[in-house]
């Protein structure tokens, strides 16, 4: 089974590797996106500092969405994702590795690259570190719930829109314990409370969000 | 083993057949036949559990497909209409992960041996993009070279190939029955297959099967 999973894993970050566009558009959506509020509202580091934890987390939102439809899709178009589903192991599993790969070429590069950004909003070294850290743990459940959506759209025309309006909703809880957590050590808190719930939230996302999302790719696959 | 009893297809409103049903015994081979939009790709993917049956059974060594599931799956070994490759991936990479992912062991050698046989020797570097249509296909097939599963379902085998390539595509169906294996395949293109016993089913518009 394990086998199964890292097989999956390590060809799709091989075929994330030879269409690297993606991965570093995706970033440069986030630097950007980020680099623009610091700008936009002016410098004032107090108002900065109140905003950093909502923007950059609706960023990296943002920013996930961007690959999500291409999750299954090109699976789907050259007949791949039928191989996966006819695979004498669960379609759970599959979907599974291919959730964790999307993390690791989406979800940890944001985390790794937040903090240089976070410094453009004036945010403390404590800060900074629970921001990498919130991301780096809530980050998986972006890539899982967004699967669901990303199979319930499945071969859907103007599918991208309809995937943000379907998973945006749902990652609400996230992006409030993702920004909270960041927001709590900047008002001196602490984010041990919110950091413990976005882990909850992160297991629950990556391991019941495949079995669904199998259901739905078996449906889109009929 | 494979029994097909009475299956009905429909899409949308039009019901593309009815009361189809088969049998198949090891070493057997099934032609499926019909017009264009008669319903051969749907027959297929109902063979291979990929969309229900309407109405009517399909069962494997005795049991209805449905609840052997993974058991049935690991029997199986299914061809359609897209090749199944990626084209970011070379010819030999997307063999050794195809099998990787049907898990089964296939190591270089034998992976290169069988893009060799289907006359790709001094492409397996090369990603598949580059390719033509026709050596697309024959990457796809390559996969059939070790395959040793009981039950071949191919869906229009032959499209894109050359004469050659379809002569040894031939070839390997044909050692595949020899092995005892079951292969049901649609084509418009009659070949001649070396072995085994050929079955004819034709798919005929609803009313006048």
């Amino acid at each position: 089974m394990l086998k199964l999973v890292r097989a999956i894993i390590s060809r799709d970050l091989r075929l994330a590797m030879r269409r690297r566009a993606d991965i570093v558009s995706a970033l440069f959506f986030f630097i950007i996106v980020v680099s623009l509020f610091p700008l936009g509202v002016g410098p004032e580091p107090e108002l900065l500092r109140k905003l950093a934890p909502g923007v950059l987390w609706v960023a990296a939102l943002l920013a996930t969405m961007l690959s999500l439809p291409r999750l299954f899709a090109d699976d789907h178009r050259d007949g791949t994702l039928e191989q996966l589903a006819l695979a004498p192991q669960p379609l759970g599993l599959i979907v599974l590795g291919k959730v964790l790969a999307h993390w690791l070429v989406s979800g940890l590069p944001l985390a790794l690259l937040a903090p240089v950004l976070g410094l453009q909003f004036d945010l403390s070294t404590d800060a900074l570190w629970v921001l990498t850290c919130s991301l780096l743990i809530g980050t998986p459940a972006l890539s899982g719930i967004g699967a669901i959506g990303a199979a319930l759209t499945l071969g859907v025309r103007g599918g991208g829109v309809l995937l943000s309006l379907l998973v945006l909703p749902l990652y609400i809880p996230v992006l409030i314990f993702g920004a909270g957590a960041v927001d709590a050590t900047v008002t001196g808190l602490g984010a041990q409370a919110h950091l413990s719930l976005l882990g909850a939230l992160t297991l629950a996302g990556v391991f019941f969000a495949p079995w669904p999302t199998a259901a739905a790719l078996r449906i889109a696959l009929e | 083993m494979l029994e097909v009893s009475n299956l009905e297809c429909v899409r949308g409103e039009r019901r593309l057949f009815a009361g189809v049903g088969f049998r198949l015994d090891a070493g057997e081979m099934l032609y499926l036949q019909g017009a264009n939009g008669s319903g051969k790709t749907s027959l297929l993917r109902m063979l291979c559990s990929l969309s229900p049956a309407q109405e009517g059974e399909i069962r494997w060594r005795g049991e209805s497909i449905g609840k052997l599931g993974e058991d049935y799956r690991r029997e199986l070994c299914h061809l359609g209409h897209h090749n199944a490759i990626k084209e970011e991936l070379t010819p030999l990479e997307n063999l050794r992960t195809s099998a990787r992912l049907a898990d089964e062991a296939l190591d270089e050698g034998t992976a290169l041996d069988a893009l060799e046989q289907l006359g790709l020797a001094g492409r397996e570097d090369l990603p598949c993009r580059y390719l033509s249509q026709g050596q697309k296909r024959r990457v796809a097939l390559a996969r059939l070279v070790n395959e040793r599963r009981a039950l071949w379902v191919l869906d229009e085998p032959y499209v894109a190939l050359d004469s050659s390539a379809i002569e040894r595509v031939a070839g390997l169906i044909g050692a595949h029955l020899q092995r005892g294996g079951l292969a049901v395949l649609t084509t418009h293109q009659a070949v001649a297959v070396a072995a085994g016993k050929v079955r004819e089913l034709v798919l005929a518009p609803d009313g006048q099967a």
